[in-house]
């Protein structure tokens, strides 16, 4: 343990801990744009700036480790006027039509432009501008919105290990983009969505929220994944009764990290194709009937048959796909009421 | 016998000086005088601008611009024991010949002894390096020292690095050596960016040894067994030159396994860079030699920690490589006699710009300007009046004639808001813009930026489009508020030294010009005439018989009037020629 | 899954885990650029094979030849926790002979891996302090799928892998809730909480707790069932959210099964190939309209939570079982529903009785998780194991049930791709389907150019059983003489080629072998 002061006060924090850390650990805001946690440091942004005493530079926090002793301002003077800099600078060159944009509200750049009242930019001049891309069936990618805070590359670097955007160019001209620029269909990408989800502004958004709804007006239902084992925790969005999209949790230890399918395999839920009435065959073809039709018929029938050959004579399956609970009632219909233990469901496979 | 030196730098090169070799070698032969005359091809002596040059020894005679026509009769005087006056230095001011080089004003305040074998032996050769001394630092260091004796030799001598942050080299060898790992480099870092600056080009060239064997010795002091050398791709004859280094040192023994019957391994890589200046910056350096994308990363962790493929790495300058053999030779106590306090040894300067005598040259720490500009430098060129000095390459500051007698030293340069930086210095007279002089070096360091973090990519793009914007006189008032308060967060917030530094030649220049900045944003006018925005041509309404001349000349149709009609300039068409001006019969066009 | 970043050298065999686990895929590559070791055991060229330091490219169905040669290296070079084993295990004589016989030479000769790379995996598993053991479906689909097992667990307590942070064997579960559905007692032998249906305490327990009278007699597994449809013993099924007609082996005999019962209800969220052959199909919810908990493959007990309404007039299951048990005479009540139904289980479950709907707001919780105030168990065996001490299993390797031959010369293996899931009914019916819309049966460049096949090609697939068309994909992916499908297309019901052999303890179908021919066909032959 080392003990800090930050703004005047003193904290004891583990001795490997950066400074954004002991900060967020005391409740002390320090804001930030390119860093997340598990991914690689980069100090990009310089967002996250704060002043240490005797350091020449003011040094980033979320890449300073901490020092025994150590002094650190977070929100002083020089501190405000570089953050405030560095937000004008963004905002300079960026496609400022929040309007309409679909992260209007979530927008961490927004935020932190209230905070800093930065209402406008002085440094007006060159904008890079560049085609919204919207080659792949999951995502566009609106380049003019990119701040470079590089955290797509990471994640689909480090996480995915897919390896399909990077830095190209140098200086201003500076782009995030796959290699060569390509449609993200002819790289290596995955279509996990993480880079979609960690992109902190309006640069990467999921096809399927576009024109569906504000941020706040979208509600996010947190649960867990409905395919395979591993159990993702992952947040539905969901607007006027309709899901639209998928967001990472953290609160499960996939750590926000999803693939394809948790990410963009939902629709179903919302296909045509459900069933929504109970059916009986007859004749061959399936009617609609009413639920009390249907399950007196189910009923009648299982009794006959219960009648005639007694419990040995059922077998059920149950589900992988269906809840504890579920699943849990389903063994005791099939144990106590039509009394076997034949129920099985397709657990191996 | 006597030595005929020709110099085989890159300069002289490019003046045809390998034609004057091959000639004289010719004539040495058709003349037998081979057994009389060891022709070398040498490195830089720093006088670029007077090659080719030769060099004879022992006397140091001294020839400038010789052609290969001047050969047979250079060789003749030499056969008889006479100085060929033609070919001798001339002094620009006394008009006096001057013989020897060490007499030349451009050498006189010099002190060479990290150049001390540039242009003198052949580095190509590595027995005239050993038969100069060479080598002996690294057999007494492996002989009779522990590397923590190393280490504080080079502590006690109060070498600081040459690359440009000037951190103490011995202090850093120290943090590399106490880090702990399965394995730890050594870096020499020649990537040379800053324009205009070509000292560790020369030492490359000119005494490729010097720098294996600083890089040994630092191998040996904080446990390494690897190095490498990071040069840029435009340097094929510094890495041509390393590289028959690294061939022949391994042949005689000093690189490889268990050099000099030591238990010490110790082997060398060139890598080279594709050139962009902020592969220079260390961790960038080391991006790019593991084959990312060279781009600078957070310190700490420094790179003495977790440096190369995360492994403890010590990375210096040639320069500061090329003086370790040098501290080793004479001892820390004698090295330390030189400079001043803070400030040891020598450093060497690119000079450039208006000055009578251009090159690189190799003063004492605490020189002062004057003596650099006025003795060595030979005073500014054409008479003009010396305005002044950007010192530290193109994110280095400017100093003015009140810096004159400035000691120089990393401190009192940072103090007065430049930078050593690698050691460029460019002379500035009466006739420079200090504005666009700004907008020159600021155009320079933001095409650099490796655009990683947003001050250094986004602000220093901003910073030049204000400074267009004043030279196109455009400016505003808010603008140099802006560029002062933009310019300190820049430097402020950014990652690495590129961005760190970008804004200091506009910072320095509001501070020491800023009366330059205001008239060109409130009068519009540059005083130094030089930017091209602030000159307008008015027709004067009165005078205008509507001739209609200056609209039949003006090569950009930006005059505009109907017959009888006094004629109109538009500004925004207007290139500036002041044809019309000159072709108004009537004097009626004025300049303001 | 994170423990895999805390580990030293991962095993990983038998699991495709960056297409069948994409997440706990993404931890295994993190795991290695951190400068973690990986063995990956594939006859195929799965991705994670290029992260690995070691690739055993074993041959399909080796496995336990494998391992025992990896234990035999591990104990003949002496790398193996003297201590765990004398202090924690028992079995250990008997299996060291069993194993002894499986020295490098002779595993190369069944499983085709070379002995000089057999014995430096063996010996980066052995020297390393903590390993773990991920599988999946691959060790398991095999008629020896608990043996396979059962010899990880045994290498896994030969080299004291066991019960501590970063090490373990971690299974890998194909379908969400399969960790769930057996722990509630989703299998004919156990009530919930693994309380076997053999025992007379436990029967008596539930009859009392239930209040009824139950029955004795140890149900039937899903391929029994089918054969027992088919020979007319079971009269009547109910079938809630399976989907067997494609996700079983032989469906041809499934569907002949199915079609033979007196009576079929199936109760799905979509109308499935099963409930095609249905007499009552039931509309139910799906994860997204109902509340309740899953549970993962490390146990985690997590809460699935209703975030839109339910479609139509479909119910979540639970409401109809419920309601269902009422119209059968049974006055079962839950006014509160799933939380209520989670309280019944705790009640009756030791390993989930800590476990509350309250508990699980913000974070799951892994079972065992004994009182209210226990924080769950995030190493099983830590200090002891379940039954008391560690067993080895004397394993031998067999041969699997049905080897290519001359009449069907190929061999079949099955799997999944990772934009499909399942049987398809979801995924097919999301955007994933236009990342791959169609099978592609993998086949190797030597073994295509042996039937004059190209890129895309199309192909019968055929076996003793049945038949299916299908495009080809030519890749190395896999080693020649072999073929891969997934069961994810309807359009290519890969099941219906599969054998239904099944191990005798676990009843899970050898999924991953059996034996076909191919013949080329024109694309018109193929219907979507
Ligand atoms: C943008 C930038 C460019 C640099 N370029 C060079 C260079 O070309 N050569 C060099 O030696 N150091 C350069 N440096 C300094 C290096 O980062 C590093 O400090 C130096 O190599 C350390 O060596 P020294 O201690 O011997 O000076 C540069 C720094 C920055 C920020
Ligand atoms: S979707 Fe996933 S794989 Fe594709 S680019 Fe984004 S992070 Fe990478
Ligand atoms: S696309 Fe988004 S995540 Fe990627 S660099 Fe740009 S702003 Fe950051
Ligand atoms: S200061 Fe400039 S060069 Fe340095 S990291 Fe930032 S963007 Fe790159
Ligand atoms: S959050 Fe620290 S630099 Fe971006």
């Amino acid at each position: 343990m080392v003990s800090i002061k930050i703004n005047g006060n003193l904290y004891n924090v583990p001795a490997d801990y950066t400074i954004l850390k002991a900060a967020e650990e005391n409740g002390i805001d320090i804001p930030t744009l390119c860093y997340e946690e598990g991914l690689t440091i980069t100090g990009a942004c310089r967002m996250c700036v704060v002043e240490v005493k005797g350091a020449r530079k003011l040094l980033a926090a979320c890449a300073t480790p901490v020092t025994d002793g150590m002094e650190v301002q977070t929100e002083s003077e020089r501190v405000v006027s570089a953050r405030r800099d560095i937000l004008r600078l963004l905002i300079a060159n960026h496609d400022l039509r929040c309007l309409t944009c679909e992260r209007n509200g979530d927008c961490r750049l927004q935020d932190y432009c209230y905070r800093y009242q930065v209402e406008d930019t002085p440094y007006k001049g060159a904008k890079k501008e560049y085609p919204i891309d919207t080659d792949n069936h999951f995502f566009i990618r609106d380049y003019s919105k990119c701040i470079k805070c590089g955290k797509c590359v990471l994640i689909c670097a480090e996480v995915n290990g897919a390896h399909v955007y990077d830095f190209m160019e140098r200086g201003f001209d500076t782009k995030v983009t796959s290699a060569f620029d390509d449609n993200l269909q002819e790289t290596t990408c995955t279509a996990c969505g993480m880079c979609v989800n960690v992109c902190p502004v309006g640069a990467l958004v999921e096809k399927s929220v576009l024109w569906q709804g504000r941020p706040w007006e979208v509600k996010k239902v947190t649960t867990t994944c409905g395919y395979c084992g591993v159990g993702c925790q992952l947040k539905l969005k969901v607007k006027d009764d309709r899901i639209i999209g998928v967001a990472a949790a953290k609160s499960g230890s996939n750590l926000g990290h999803l693939c394809a399918k948790g990410q963009f395999g939902w629709e179903y839920v919302q296909s045509n194709d459900r069933l929504t009435d109970p059916l009986i065959k007859r004749n061959g073809v399936f009617e609609k009937v009413s639920w009390d039709e249907a399950l007196t018929y189910v009923a009648n029938r299982l009794k006959a048959i219960w009648q005639e050959h007694g419990g040995q004579a059922f077998a059920g399956l149950t589900s992988a796909k269906c809840t504890n609970e579920e699943n849990y009632l389903f063994q005791k219909f099939m144990r106590t009421i039509l009394k076997t233990n034949n129920v099985d469901h397709c657990a191996r496979l | 016998m006597k030595g005929i030196l020709v110099c085989g730098g890159t300069g002289c090169i490019s003046n045809n000086s390998r034609l004057v070799h091959d000639a004289i070698e010719k004539e040495l032969s058709q003349q037998g005088l081979e057994a009389e005359f060891e022709l070398k091809y040498t490195g830089c002596h720093g006088f670029c601008e007077m090659g080719p040059l030769v060099l004879i020894t022992p006397e140091e005679e001294f020839y400038c611009r010789v052609k290969p026509e001047d050969v047979p009769n250079l060789i003749d005087s030499l056969k008889q024991g006479k100085v060929y006056e033609e070919l001798l230095y001339v002094d620009p001011t006394t008009k006096e010949k001057i013989k020897t080089r060490h007499d030349v004003p451009f050498y006189q305040k010099q002190q060479r002894l990290v150049l001390k074998n540039c242009g003198i032996i052949d580095p190509e050769n590595i027995d005239d390096y050993i038969n100069s001394g060479g080598y002996k630092s690294l057999h007494k260091v492996l002989t009779t020292m522990q590397p923590e004796e190393v280490i504080q030799e080079i502590k006690a001598s109060g070498l600081r690095g040459r690359g440009g942050g000037g951190f103490p080299t011995g202090i850093k060898w120290e943090f590399a050596r106490k880090s702990t790992a399965d394995k730890k480099y050594i870096i020499c870092n020649a990537d040379e960016g800053d324009p205009g600056a070509f000292m560790d080009r020369s030492i490359s060239e000119g005494d490729p040894h010097a720098v294996l064997e600083g890089m040994l010795i630092g191998g040996y002091a904080i446990g390494a067994w690897e190095g490498y050398i990071y040069i840029r791709a435009e340097y094929p004859l510094a890495v041509k030159r390393l590289s028959i280094a690294i061939e022949q040192a391994e042949a005689k023994g000093y690189l490889g396994q268990n050099i000099l019957g030591s238990d010490f391994s110790f082997s060398i890589k060139i890598k080279q860079g594709a050139g962009a200046f902020v592969c220079g910056e260390e961790t960038a350096l080391m991006e790019s030699i593991q084959g990312n994308r060279g781009m600078p990363r957070p310190r700490p962790p420094y790179p003495a920690v977790k440096g190369l493929w995360d492994r403890p790495t010590n990375i210096n300058n040639v320069e500061t490589f090329a003086n370790v053999p040098v501290i080793i030779g004479m001892g820390s106590e004698q090295y330390s006699q030189i400079g001043t306090e803070k400030s040891k040894g020598t450093k060497i300067f690119a000079l450039t710009g208006k000055l009578n005598n251009t090159g690189l040259a190799e003063v004492p720490m605490g020189i002062t300007l004057r003596e650099i500009v006025f003795d060595i430098g030979g005073g500014i060129s054409g008479g003009k009046k010396f305005k002044a000095v950007q010192i530290g390459g193109p994110s280095g500051g400017c100093l003015t004639e009140e810096h004159l007698d400035l000691p120089i030293d990393y401190d009192s340069l940072l103090e007065a808001g430049a930078m050593m930086g690698s050691g460029g210095l460019v002379v500035m007279d009466e006739s420079t813009c200090m504005v666009e002089l700004a907008r020159f070096f600021l155009s320079f360091t933001r095409h650099e930026s490796c655009g990683k973090c947003t001050p250094c990519r986004e602000g220093n793009t901003r910073l030049l489009e204000i400074l267009q914007r004043i030279v196109d006189g455009k400016g505003e008032k808010e603008d140099l508020e802006r560029l002062q308060s933009l310019g300190e967060n820049i430097i402020m917030s950014s990652i690495c030294g590129l961005g760190q530094t970008a804004p200091n030649p506009i910072l320095s220049t509001l501070k020491f010009f800023r009366h330059e900045y205001e008239l060109h944003v409130e009068k519009k006018i540059c005083p130094a005439g030089v930017c091209k925005g602030m000159i307008s041509y008015k027709i004067i309404e009165e005078k205008c018989k509507a001739c209609g001349i200056c609209k039949k000349n003006c090569p950009v149709e930006a005059i505009a009037g109907e017959k009888k009609q006094p004629h109109k300039i538009d500004p925004a068409k207007c290139a500036q020629c002041g044809v019309c001006m000159e072709k108004c019969p009537f004097e009626a066009i004025i300049r303001g | 899954m994170n423990e895999l970043l805390n580990t030293e050298v991962i095993f990983l065999i038998g699991a495709n885990t960056t297409e069948a686990h994409p997440v706990t895929g993404y931890r295994i590559k993190q795991a290695v650029r951190n400068g973690r070791k990986l063995i990956v055991a594939d006859p195929r060229k799965i991705e994670l094979a290029k992260y690995a330091d070691i690739w055993l490219r074993q041959r399909p169905g080796t496995d336990i030849a494998l391992i025992n040669g990896l234990a035999h290296v591990i104990l003949r070079d002496d790398l193996w926790d003297r201590k765990f084993v004398a202090d924690r295990s028992e079995g250990f004589d008997e299996w060291r002979e069993i194993v002894e016989q499986y020295n490098p030479k002779r595993v190369e000769q069944i499983t085709g891996v070379k002995a000089e790379l057999l014995e430096e995996a063996a010996r980066m598993f052995g020297q390393a302090e903590r390993a773990s053991i991920v599988y999946a479906m691959g060790i398991t689909q095999h008629i020896s799928g608990t043996q396979n097992v059962l010899s990880l667990a045994n290498l896994a307590i030969l080299t004291g892998n066991v019960g501590k942070e970063g090490a373990g064997v971690y299974p890998l579960r194909g379908q969400n809730n399969v960790q769930g559905a057996c722990d509630m007692g989703g299998l004919p032998n156990y009530y919930p909480g693994y309380q076997l249906v053999e025992s007379e305490e436990s029967r008596e327990k539930f009859a009392k707790f239930w209040g009824v009278e139950l029955p004795e007699k140890v149900g039937l597994t899903v391929t029994d069932m089918m054969d027992a449809a088919y020979a007319g013993e079971i009269k009547a099924m109910y079938i809630m959210g399976e989907n067997p007609v494609l996700s079983d082996p032989d469906a041809n005999h499934v569907i002949e099964a199915l079609k033979n019962l007196d009576f079929l209800v199936v109760q799905d969220i979509f109308m499935t190939e099963t409930a095609e052959l249905a007499e009552v199909v039931l509309p139910g919810a799906s994860f997204a309209e109902k509340t309740g908990t899953f549970t993962n493959t490390e146990r985690r007990i997590q809460r699935v939570r209703q975030a839109i309404s339910l479609r139509g007039n479909s119910k979540p299951d639970s409401e109809i079982i419920v309601a269902l048990a009422n119209k059968m005479g049974h006055a079962w009540s839950y006014p509160r529903g799933p939380v209520e139904i989670m309280e019944e289980i705790a009640r009756c479950t030791p390993s989930y009785a800590g476990i509350s709907f309250d508990r699980l707001e913000t974070r799951g919780i892994q079972w065992p998780c004994p009182s209210p105030d226990h924080p769950g168990t995030p190493f099983l065996h830590k200090d002891t194991f379940t039954r008391g001490k560690g067993k080895f299993h004397a394993v031998h390797y067999m041969p699997a049930a049905e080897e290519p031959d001359e009449e069907y010369p190929l061999l079949l293996t099955t799997g999944r791709n990772l934009y499909q899931f399942h049987t398809g009914s979801m995924s097919r019916r999301s955007k994933l389907e236009r990342m791959r819309p169609e099978e592609l049966m993998m086949i190797h460049p030597n073994t295509a150019r042996e039937y004059k096949l190209k890129d895309k090609d199309y192909v019968q697939v055929e076996s003793r059983r049945g038949e299916v068309q299908t495009k080809i994909q030519v890749t190395d992916h896999i080693p020649p003489g072999m073929v891969f499908l997934t069961f994810h297309y309807k359009e290519t019901p890969t099941n219906r080629l599969t054998i239904n052999a099944t191990d005798p303890v676990s009843n899970i179908p050898e999924l991953k072998i059996c034996g076909v021919r191919i013949k080329k066909i024109k694309p018109s032959l193929i219907s979507k």
